[in-house]
């Protein structure tokens, strides 16, 4: 069989899922990193070098094109999966207590997948778009630490990006320990390991993306 | 513990057969015993519909002791009813008080058809197991079993993934109406043992192959299979099938792959 047909079963979409997944999940710990500069409260400066740094450095414009295509490929196989799935039983039961046997995070993937492909749109129009705009056409790069400060004190932007990171925990939980099942890792001697970070990870990297806009709002930084 | 009698309401499905739309009857039964299983409280209510010139309400059965996995009845929103690692067959009628109102509905998948009533076709199992589920023997006679030496832990994983009945509770509960676990173990259980180790790659990609052209849904992970397997199928299977398909993809596979 050639790779196309490997990767173009049940399994093989899975592995898809799981790659795309890992890769944003390594995504995120820089995201987040990055991000968290602006909690030395220096007014952007720490922020301001990496921020210049990632925008700028050719290497890292080259994965950006990569996080795209794995973002998108993620999205798209999920939708097409999660209407596979779905519709695999059309006739449904009258009476179905999932909840006695599984989580409801685990069934609701695409769910909360979709909630945060809404997110990213806005989050992505108001942030990336137009700084990469105005390096391209414009006259340079933004402020993104101005334009953060100034956006985040719309508490119905803030009230959607805790939204947001409260969708992104709940992917994760599932996610986390999902991808590294699909992998053949969740053994049952490691299951347990894998489980566990997940949940801090889950908690933990979103948990610091909602504290930026809650910060702003509440003025703990400037 | 306490015997007693019950009477109870049963809302059952009714289907004549493939190609027509079933519905929901609703049936009484007096003096149900707490000590019946749930399949001699259908015989009560199957004798007590021949008497009444009705049409008996047909269900899958055979050895009545848990071990064939025929009895496939969706019971109150769960496969094989609420217990845990049982069948129908296991689940007895001390489960239930005087008064209760029971839904059952045949297994659900678009691979699992109706035939029926409450008996579903899963000849898809049966293909999946053909297309890789064995191993080929082709001359001579069988090698003495203790003649191949085997690591207690292997024998013991293999054993408890052959455990499996093929009953379709895992894909009866799959939200996605998966049949992931039940694949797993087939693949398993020879994918432990040296006699499983040259088909390995042809195995997996054969009976994934069948797995997705019956009309499972993919697997993501819920596990709710695991949940609801009368005999205790690990998740840890479905891991060990995903290493021995990326395994397979790796080495490219064989000639013999469809």
């Amino acid at each position: 069989m050639s790779w196309k047909s490997y990767f173009s079963t049940s399994v093989g979409k899975k592995l898809q899922m799981s790659l795309t997944g890992i890769f944003l999940i390594t995504f995120l710990v820089v995201h987040a990193y990055i991000n968290a500069q602006i909690f030395w409260n220096d007014g952007g400066v720490e922020f301001g070098h990496l921020a210049h740094f990632m925008g700028t450095n050719p290497v890292i414009r080259t994965i950006e094109i990569g996080l795209f295509a794995f973002l998108i490929l993620h999205v798209v196989q999920g939708l097409l999966l999660w209407s596979k799935n779905r519709g695999s039983r059309k006739s449904r039961y009258a009476v179905k207590k999932d909840s006695e046997t599984s989580k409801w995070y685990s069934r609701s993937m695409g769910l909360l997948g979709t909630l945060i492909l809404l997110f990213l749109i806005l989050h992505i129009s108001m942030f990336w778009a137009p700084n990469r705009g105005a390096q391209t056409f414009g006259d340079g790069e933004l402020d993104l630490y101005a334009m953060m400060r100034d956006e985040f004190q719309n508490v119905w932007i803030v009230i959607i990006y805790v939204l947001g990171c409260i969708s992104l925990a709940w992917h994760l939980v599932h996610g986390f320990y999902s991808a590294f099942q699909t992998l053949g890792l969740a053994t049952n001697r490691y299951k347990a390991m894998i489980k566990t970070v997940g949940v801090a990870f889950s908690i933990i990297v979103p948990l610091i993306f909602a504290l930026m806009p809650i910060a702003f709002y509440l003025k703990w930084i400037q | 513990m306490e015997h007693y009698n019950m009477n109870l309401t049963l809302k059952v499905w009714k289907q004549k057969n493939k190609n027509q739309q079933g519905h929901f009857e609703t049936f009484q039964v007096k003096n149900i015993s707490s000590e019946m299983s749930f399949l001699e409280m259908f015989d009560v209510l199957n004798e007590q519909l021949i008497a009444e010139g009705k049409e008996p309400i047909a269900f899958d059965h055979d050895c009545r002791e848990g071990i064939c996995g025929a009895c496939s009845m969706h019971i109150n929103g769960r496969a094989h009813g609420p217990w845990h690692h049982t069948t129908t067959c296991q689940l007895h009628m001390r489960e239930y008080k005087d008064g209760d109102t029971i839904v059952v509905e045949p297994f659900r998948a678009n691979a699992f058809p109706v035939i029926k009533d409450l008996v579903v076709d899963r000849s898809g199992f049966d293909r999946i197991i053909q297309a890789g589920g064995y191993i080929s023997v082709n001359t001579g006679n069988a090698v003495d079993a203790n003649a191949l030496p085997i690591e207690k832990h292997d024998a013991d994983e293999a054993f408890a993934a052959a455990a499996c009945i093929g009953c379709g509770a895992c894909v009866a509960a799959c939200p996605n109406a998966s049949a992931m676990l039940f694949t797993s173990a087939k693949v398993s259980h020879l994918a432990l043992l040296p006699q499983g180790d040259p088909e390995r790659s042809i195995r997996v990609e054969n009976m994934i192959r069948q797995h997705d052209k019956e009309g499972f849904g993919g697997c993501t992970n819920i596990g709710a299979c695991e949940a609801e397997c009368p005999k205790g199928i690990s998740l840890e299977n479905i891991a060990r099938l995903n290493r021995e398909y990326i395994a397979a993809t790796f080495r490219g596979g064989s000639k013999n792959s469809v």
